[in-house]
């Protein structure tokens, strides 16, 4: 009789609906770009996707493109070649990643949803530097090669205390983008239609939130590795009433888990760890099992709660797109991080913290200035920290990673 | 060089320290067919190291090889020289700890720990206070941290560059025509340290080649060497409490640890064989394990 594996987690209904929802997603950009019956944007992952929305846009996300070349192990394939084009290993390496596979003609997206040979040709490209510099370079890259305009906001970064002139001078480049936006859509922009794309977008959001706000339940109905699948719709989906629907049936189903003391390992949950930084995209399946067991669940993250944006207000739409992407985690300050980081690890009582050191990405990374042994001194919380990237495998050590882990449940062992 | 090798006065350290010292002849004396022994395994990435320590926690026999490329079959071998130093047979072990990169080929273990924990373990048995671990290892180096109870409070592993490590060493012997056995009375020759100062061996290996180049002697650039291991070391964390070194590359150039304590200006200490403090640790997590088994 051949060996059975032992089920380790337990897996959520509703991820099919989301499953669906980004083939849905996927196909419809792809009938556009070939039928050329609807324009399309793309824009970074907290860019004002709401505006693009209401004026009739699909949008297409570079990001999430990318991070499926990550999670389909393609990324390190892909980065040399875009190194050799001069982007350098140590940059971004969703945008080595990105730009090498658009050179080689290769899309994750024609393995994962029969019939979409490429990626769809933008009518312009809209950004937000809120993350970090290299999206503008990334996006003006596709600029050049599809001659499209490449437009958008130069937002602050390293923000302590959120100010109205912070949001006021976002709120008035995001109304510049109106006009040119207009003038490529052919069509004005409908108010009423603006405040629902964001009235939608903040359902979405606070839906997301109470997903993941679920996790503070325990055992976990949730793991941070399907969180960051689970997040596709909140991303690529803001503004619309799919992402909602989505959300209600993954919320529901969390809720029944949590009601039924169920969590998502299938074993005791000895341990919660919060997860601060990017995923290894490549090594999902790996970590989730690793972590599994040892009876650890990783069950908050920063990363996926990017992507909740209290803020919006479709009363006021300019300026609470505004404060939302201005409040977004990666463009705040340390002393802001530091507390927002603490105050999760209560939040979702937290036995220790893992630190990924992604390589390519300081902007999303944490460990490099002494945060960590600053909240250890301020919480007593134990931390490791993993050298890794969120794309890029020749930057991480599987046997490392695996001895760094069970060394450190090894000492939250010993401390119990 | 101050060689702390045991325990202070006011603690008893578990076994005497002389025992570490005995010849295997002397050793295979104590040992009766029917006592009960427990082995460590360390399978690093260099050298394979097996420790067997009998039930009052006495180190009865070791053996040390390189790791080679049939990690299970080093393991076995390794076991064999030890079982033999201590003139045991295999039916004796009771228990088997692995641990090391190759921790999951050792066929005949039955349990495994992390090099952390097992590093851990072998130290704060010899010097059972709070410790800060160095461990210089020949593909990685670690810092553990300890409390006065033996709990690890952190640890740090190096990045994947292998500068600082043995390998490290290992490379630039190469690159100098020299035995790596000659390093370490090669360095304690110098009366000069060339300064050896990027995190990067390829880099640090065009710094070793510029000076080659510039005539300088072979046991200063050597001694350069060790102080930049040094050095690598001391990026990776700061030492809070008293130190103990262990490792193949300080049991081997034990002038890097006279560096060390010229450096930190502070004792280190060292257990009596440096390069098996994680198999004594791992053999102490089978003793451990085989007590809770009993309970």
């Amino acid at each position: 009789m051949a060996h059975e594996k032992k089920q380790l987690l337990r897996r959520l209904e509703s991820a099919k609906e989301l499953s669906r929802f980004m083939a849905d997603y996927y196909y419809e950009l792809n009938e556009a770009a070939l039928s050329g019956k609807q324009k399309i944007a793309w824009c970074t992952s907290v860019g004002p996707a709401e505006l693009l929305r209401s004026l009739g846009y699909l949008i297409y996300f570079p990001e999430t493109h990318a991070a499926m070349l990550g999670a389909t192990r393609m990324a390190t394939e892909m980065i040399p070649t875009a190194n050799a084009m001069g982007y350098s290993p140590e940059i971004c390496s969703y945008l080595t990643a990105d730009i090498g596979a658009f050179v080689k003609g290769i899309t994750p997206l024609s393995t994962a949803y029969k019939g979409i040979s490429s990626v769809p040709k933008p009518d312009v490209l809209v950004y937000n530097t809120n993350q970090c510099r290299d999206v503008l370079d990334w996006f003006n890259w596709y600029g050049d090669k599809f001659n499209a305009p490449v437009i958008g906001i130069q937002s602050h970064r390293s923000v302590g205390e959120i100010t109205e002139s912070h949001i006021a001078s976002i709120a008035s480049q995001i109304e510049n983008l109106v006009a040119p936006l207009e003038q490529l859509a052919g069509r004005k922009l409908d108010m009423d239609a603006l405040k629902q794309a964001v009235a939608l977008s903040r359902e979405c959001s606070d839906l997301w939130a109470k997903c993941l706000a679920t996790a503070s339940a325990k055992p976990s109905p949730l793991t941070f590795f399907d969180a960051t699948t689970l997040m596709g719709p909140a991303v690529v989906g803001r503004g619309t009433l799919q992402a909602v629907k989505t959300y209600r049936l993954l919320l529901d189903e969390l809720l029944e888990r949590v009601a039924g003391g169920k969590g998502a390992l299938v074993g005791e949950e000895k341990f919660r760890l919060y997860w601060d930084g990017m995923p290894v995209w490549g090594r999902l399946g790996m970590h989730s099992t690793m972590f599994a067991e040892l009876n650890v669940n990783v069950i908050a993250s920063t990363y996926c709660s990017s992507w909740i944006f209290s803020a919006l207000d479709s009363s006021d739409p300019f300026k609470s797109m505004a404060r939302a992407y201005t409040e977004l985690f990666i463009a705040r300050d340390d002393t802001y991080k530091e507390k927002y980081i603490q105050s999760k690890l209560e939040v979702f009582g937290c036995d220790g913290i893992l630190y990924h050191n992604a390589r390519t990405c300081p902007n999303n990374t944490n460990c490099l200035y002494g945060m960590p042994q600053r909240l250890f001194a301020k919480t007593g919380i134990p931390f490791v920290t993993m050298d890794g990237d969120l794309n890029d495998l020749r930057c991480l050590s599987d046997e490392q990673t695996k001895t760094n882990i069970e060394a450190f449940i090894e000492q939250l062992e010993e401390m119990k | 060089m101050v060689a702390v090798t045991c325990c202070g006065p006011d603690v008893q350290p578990a076994i005497p320290a002389p025992t570490y010292y005995l010849k295997s002849s002397n050793m295979s004396k104590a040992y009766s067919t029917e006592q009960s022994i427990y082995a460590g395994v360390d399978v690093g990435a260099s050298h394979t190291k097996v420790a067997l320590i009998d039930t009052a926690g006495h180190l009865c026999g070791h053996g040390v090889r390189k790791s080679g490329v049939n990690f299970s079959a080093t393991a076995e071998m390794c076991l064999a020289d030890a079982l033999h130093m201590a003139n045991c047979t295999p039916d004796q072990v009771t228990h088997t700890v692995s641990t090391g990169y190759g921790r999951h080929n050792v066929t005949y273990a039955t349990g495994n720990q992390t090099e952390i924990g097992c590093h851990a373990k072998g130290c704060y048995f010899y010097f059972p206070e709070a410790i800060t671990v160095i461990d210089i290892g020949g593909q990685d180096n670690k810092i553990i941290k300890l409390d006065s109870q033996g709990r690890r409070i952190s640890f740090k592993m190096n990045r994947k560059c292998a500068a600082g490590t043995g390998a490290f060493l290992e490379e630039m012997a190469t690159r100098l025509d020299i035995p790596l056995s000659d390093m370490d009375g090669l360095a304690r020759q110098s009366s000069e340290t060339v300064k050896i100062g990027s995190y990067c061996t390829v880099f640090s290996a065009t710094e070793v080649l510029k000076y080659v180049r510039q005539g300088e002697k072979v046991q200063d650039i050597i001694k350069g060497l060790f102080a930049s291991v040094i050095r690598r070391v001391l990026e990776m964390d700061a030492l809070t409490e008293k130190v103990v070194m262990t490792g193949g590359v300080v049991a081997h150039n034990p002038y890097l640890i006279d560096l060390f304590e010229e450096h930190i200006g502070r004792v280190i200490m060292t257990p009596p064989f440096p390069q098996l403090a994680g198999a004594i640790g791992a053999a102490l997590y089978a003793k451990a394990n085989q007590t809770s088994d009993n309970e």
